[in-house]
């Protein structure tokens, strides 16, 4: 053991390891990145956990069982910075669609006996358990976005991560805009920015995987304001906000069956 | 000595797995009573809530089961979707498709090999402590993944969760010119990969085997990956639309996942091992002769020795993807058009872990009324089980903490992905 290094500490809750697996796809990075800090405890990686308390958590996944939920509160005890890492863990990700469904019937159709199932009735996101000291977006969190957060809590520093909608960095791609020259639905303006923009440099709408941006004058995206742009039927813009982000998109869609109060500057396309 | 009838044993948080699960082991003198895998992986209702979602949504919506292998999912997805609206994709959008799922192959395998199963080889915590004693070792299997990661972004955009497969194919296909440094790339890979081979070949592997029935798709020409039927090394042979009558599922209490047996009652395995010995003369020829110079027979029957059948495989994924790119011409549309019909489809493709089946039940809108998935490692998880009963059963002079590691280290030669198991491990070995 190195007293001096930094221990880190790696955390699954419900999830699809993607988020941890963004730590070890760092190829280039990671041997640095253990010099750098004592990985104390990543049972993904490595089948020796050092005791904690840790400097930094690293927690992937949203809370769905009531022993996570207990678990959780430990994590944080033996934290001393929680940074939560994907759309899991920081909205309740995909599985957060049952917070708005019957999770017994869900359970009944999947298990065969679902009694032997323990789980709660809502997927919910680390923030509403314990308190978070920072929560990086994307499903999957982006590389790049990982290593900044890592380096500057090491460092002592805020992180560099930019608040803006994905348009910025489709602009900065130098992308065609996908929604002005071929009518495709896109997420891009509502969306945070950290993947690069890859949907519209593959031709294809942002269908939101990173979540709302906050970057807005009241700190919401102004998804009714896009919504006219998109050409799609309710049904279809219900579907499009009920994915990954479901249920931190869910206030937008929300608002949208509510009276107009905050109006859009342009009008749509005709 | 003291008096020991009976004695449990328990691994708590199985390490270097992907996902969560335990392990419970009673022993009742010298009798191993009961093993048990334990999943804990919370469950998620992908199944529940796909019913009422759009056709054209599995893609992006089932790759999120596992991040490790979401282009498995992606492809299982397509082709089951393909197939109840009576579309068949082939040709170059095929190719691609098959070139993108080398990616994944190549990525998965080069985890396991050396960032989760090398260190038991080598008798190393994790293969960070590994790389402070051979760094070059890792750094060759970081290497290695690294080039299966580039094959997945350049096709798919991203690694994890790719963004660019649909229904139908892809959103935008690339041009020769985009494939060529990947060509590149993948020529310094096959090196990395033919040192794999032959530095797993040379590990030592416990002398185990089993005779479980082995399940894999087939095709007439390549290594199975993104199509092929299902058989077995028992004879049987069915079509996906048959894989429902040929295999069951049933849930146990000590797992959120559900075990899988033939219809007649008989165990079977799936994965790295089922495939090559189902499969072993349609390896590519680079692939094939490095097999047989790592003494590799007819059949592969040794998990022990599984790590060297995923060397192999990964040899055949960067000399097949390599074919792939050098025959390509673009498609002349990126996906062909698929309009939705009322019908079921089924679609199985050869997962890193195995084989993945998806059934999707539509109506005339293109809306999922029934959707199930059968991953591999719950196809996997009785017969790992089974093994494990008698791997302990010869293991019992050893004191718990032995017999624990033992333990763990066999189970992780089975790949075991929880996440995965959406419908796994602690080892507790309780004595008496």
């Amino acid at each position: 053991m190195d007293a001096t290094r930094p221990t880190l500490a790696v955390w699954k809750f419900a999830s699809c390891d993607g988020c941890q697996l963004t730590l070890l796809d760092c190829e280039d990075e990671l041997l640095t990145l253990a010099g750098e800090v004592e990985i104390a405890h990543f049972l993904e990686a490595s089948d020796e956990v050092a005791p904690g308390p840790y400097d930094v958590s690293l927690v992937e996944g949203s809370i769905t069982t009531p022993d996570d939920a207990e678990r959780i509160r430990h994590v944080r005890e033996v934290s001393g910075t929680l940074i939560t890492i994907g759309a899991c863990a920081t909205a309740g990700g995909v599985q957060a669609l049952r917070n708005f469904a019957d999770v017994r019937e869900f359970a009944s159709l999947v298990y065969a006996s679902p009694e032997y199932v323990a789980t709660l009735d809502t997927s919910t996101p680390i923030s509403a358990h314990v308190r978070v000291d920072f929560e990086l977006q994307g499903c999957p969190i982006d590389r790049r976005q990982l290593l900044e957060v890592l380096s500057a809590f090491l460092m002592g520093r805020k992180p560099n991560i930019s608040q803006h909608p994905v348009c910025f960095e489709c602009k900065r791609r130098g992308n065609v805009c996908v929604m002005v020259a071929h009518g495709t639905p896109c997420l891009g303006p509502i969306t945070h920015a950290g993947c690069g923009a890859i949907c519209p440099a593959y031709g294809r709408g942002c269908y939101g995987c990173f979540g709302p941006s906050p970057n807005w004058s009241d700190g919401r995206p102004n998804t009714r304001g896009l919504v006219p742009w998109l050409d799609m039927t309710p049904d279809e813009t219900e579907r499009v906000l009920s994915t990954f982000n479901v249920a931190a998109f869910r206030e937008e869609d929300h608002e949208l069956r509510q009276p107009d109060t905050r109006g859009t500057d342009d009008d749509p396309p005709e | 000595m003291t008096h020991r009838n009976e004695r449990t044993l328990s691994v708590g948080a199985l390490a270097r797995v992907e996902g969560e699960g335990a392990m419970y082991v009673r022993v009742d003198g010298s009798t191993v009573q009961e093993v048990r895998l334990d999943i804990y992986e919370p469950p998620r209702f992908f199944e529940a809530f796909l019913r009422g979602r759009s056709y054209t949504e599995p893609p992006d919506i089932t790759a999120r089961i596992c991040g490790i292998c979401p282009v498995a999912y992606q492809m299982s997805a397509c082709r089951a979707i393909e197939d109840a609206c009576g579309v068949t994709v082939d040709g170059s959008l095929n190719d691609l498709r098959r070139l993108l799922y080398c990616g994944e192959w190549i990525e998965s395998h080069a985890l396991h090999i050396y960032l989760l199963h090398a260190p038991d080889f080598l008798g190393y915590p994790s293969a960070i402590d590994l790389a402070r004693a051979d760094r070059a070792l890792i750094e060759r299997g970081l290497r290695l993944k690294k080039a299966g990661n580039t094959v997945m972004e350049t096709l798919g955009g991203r690694a994890i969760h790719p963004v660019n497969v649909r229904v139908g194919g892809f959103y935008r296909t690339p041009s020769p010119t985009e494939l060529r440094p990947l060509a590149e790339t993948l020529r310094h890979a096959l090196d990395d990969a033919l040192a794999t081979v032959r530095w797993a070949a040379g590990l030592d592997f416990p002398d185990f085997s089993h005779d479980h029935e082995y399940l894999a798709l087939t095709t007439d020409d390549r290594y199975p990956l993104e199509s092929g039927t299902p058989r077995t090394t028992g004879g049987r042979s069915f079509t996906a639309d048959g894989f429902e009558h040929h295999v069951v599922e049933t849930p146990v209490p000590h797992s959120t996942a559900l075990h899988a047996r033939l219809t007649d009652g008989a165990l079977y395995m799936t994965g790295p091992l089922a495939r090559f010995s189902l499969n072993r003369d349609r390896l590519p020829p680079i692939a094939a002769q490095v097999a047989a110079d790592a003494g590799l027979g007819a059949e592969c029957r040794n998990p022990f020795q599984s790590i060297v059948v995923r060397a192999v495989e990964i040899v055949c994924a960067v000399e097949e993807a390599l074919r792939l790119i050098s025959t390509y011409r673009p498609p002349e549309r990126p996906h062909v058009p698929v309009p939705p019909k009322a019908g079921v489809g089924h679609g199985v493709t050869e997962a890193p872990r195995g084989l993945l089946y998806h059934r999707y039940d539509l109506d005339a809108q293109g809306r999922i009324t029934i959707a199930r998935i059968v991953p591999p490692t719950s196809q996997n998880q009785a017969a790992i089980e089974d093994d494990l009963r008698r791997f302990v059963a010869a293991r019992l002079d050893l004191d718990d903490s032995a017999l624990t590691r033992a333990c763990e280290r066999a189970i992780r030669n089975y790949d075991p992905c929880i996440s995965c198991s959406t419908h796994f491990l602690d080892l507790t070995v309780d004595r008496r």
